[in-house]
């Protein structure tokens, strides 16, 4: 299982960088779906099987479509994905490439020496995640409700034409 | 031997460090995403990597000390998620109506 962890890493983060590279709307999409598909194995092999089917079922399943139908209803041709290969220069790429990296080596450095513990040594399976959310998380549970109401609310305003 | 025991002997384990790492390169390409791209569309996507990154985080560390609290944290930030990513769609119709364009410099004036 440690194999299937670190290729669903690899994964992850070549898929990732495509995502962020790419000029074309529809194909950066599907890399962003194969990286999301990645961390899911990810979340199978250390154990998390739950987690790992909402991150193929909400995230990849739900939210990307809904991006998927985005871009359908936008029509964008070939003229965005010019416009996009003009403004991404190699010059724009680097100041934030040297900011990014050197936060991403920070963030490692801090991380590596720290609690050396495994994780994938037990499986949490959907029973426990269910009795934690429905116990002492309920009201957690409620305002995610809220949430989700206020988001419909505000997503019927803005969407509607006018 | 229960299920558990049968569980623990087929579960090999990673260091936790590897997954917080993991997050935290992906936390970076998702910032790098933000501040590089100027299509709006882009930048969403580059939000829910970032998003994505912490919830690798809190699940890894709630599988670390074998607490279902990581998954709980999950799930919020898949709720989350869901509502950042239905009204900023939204804000790109809105946008593309408007100004004909996902270029975000378009909107950088304010005016009623």
């Amino acid at each position: 299982m440690e194999i299937a962890f670190y290729l669903a890493a690899a994964v992850a983060v070549i898929a990732t960088v495509f995502a962020i590279t790419n000029t074309n709307p529809v194909h950066a999409l599907l890399y962003l779906i194969a990286s999301l598909l990645a961390v899911a194995m990810v979340f199978f092999s250390i154990g998390a099987p739950f987690a790992g089917a909402l991150e193929v079922i909400v995230y990849a399943g739900a939210i990307m479509v809904l991006f998927v139908f985005v871009v359908m209803m936008l029509n964008l041709g070939q003229a965005a994905v010019d416009q996009e290969r003009r403004w991404l220069t190699p010059k724009a790429w680097l100041g934030p490439g040297i900011l990014c990296g050197v936060l991403m080596i920070e963030m490692i450095r801090v991380l590596s020496p720290t609690l050396n513990g495994g994780i994938g040594g037990s499986v949490i399976d959907a029973k426990m995640v269910g009795i934690a959310l429905f116990g002492p998380y309920l009201l957690v549970v409620e305002l995610a409700s809220m949430l989700l109401l206020a988001a419909l609310v505000a997503a019927f305003h803005m969407g509607r034409h006018d | 031997m229960t299920t558990t025991e049968i569980a623990t002997t087929a579960v090999a384990t990673v260091p936790l460090e590897h997954a917080l790492i993991l997050s935290g390169i992906l936390f970076s390409l998702g910032l790098l995403g933000i501040l590089v791209r100027r299509n709006i569309l882009f930048v969403l996507m580059s939000i829910e990597v970032m998003m994505n990154a912490a919830a690798v985080a809190f699940v890894a560390s709630g599988s670390r000390w074998g607490q279902a609290d990581g998954q709980v944290m999950f799930i919020l930030i898949l709720t989350l998620a869901a509502a950042e990513a239905s009204v900023g769609l939204a804000l790109v119709l809105q946008l593309y109506r408007r100004f004909q364009t996902l270029d975000t410099d378009a909107a950088s004036e304010m005016k009623g």
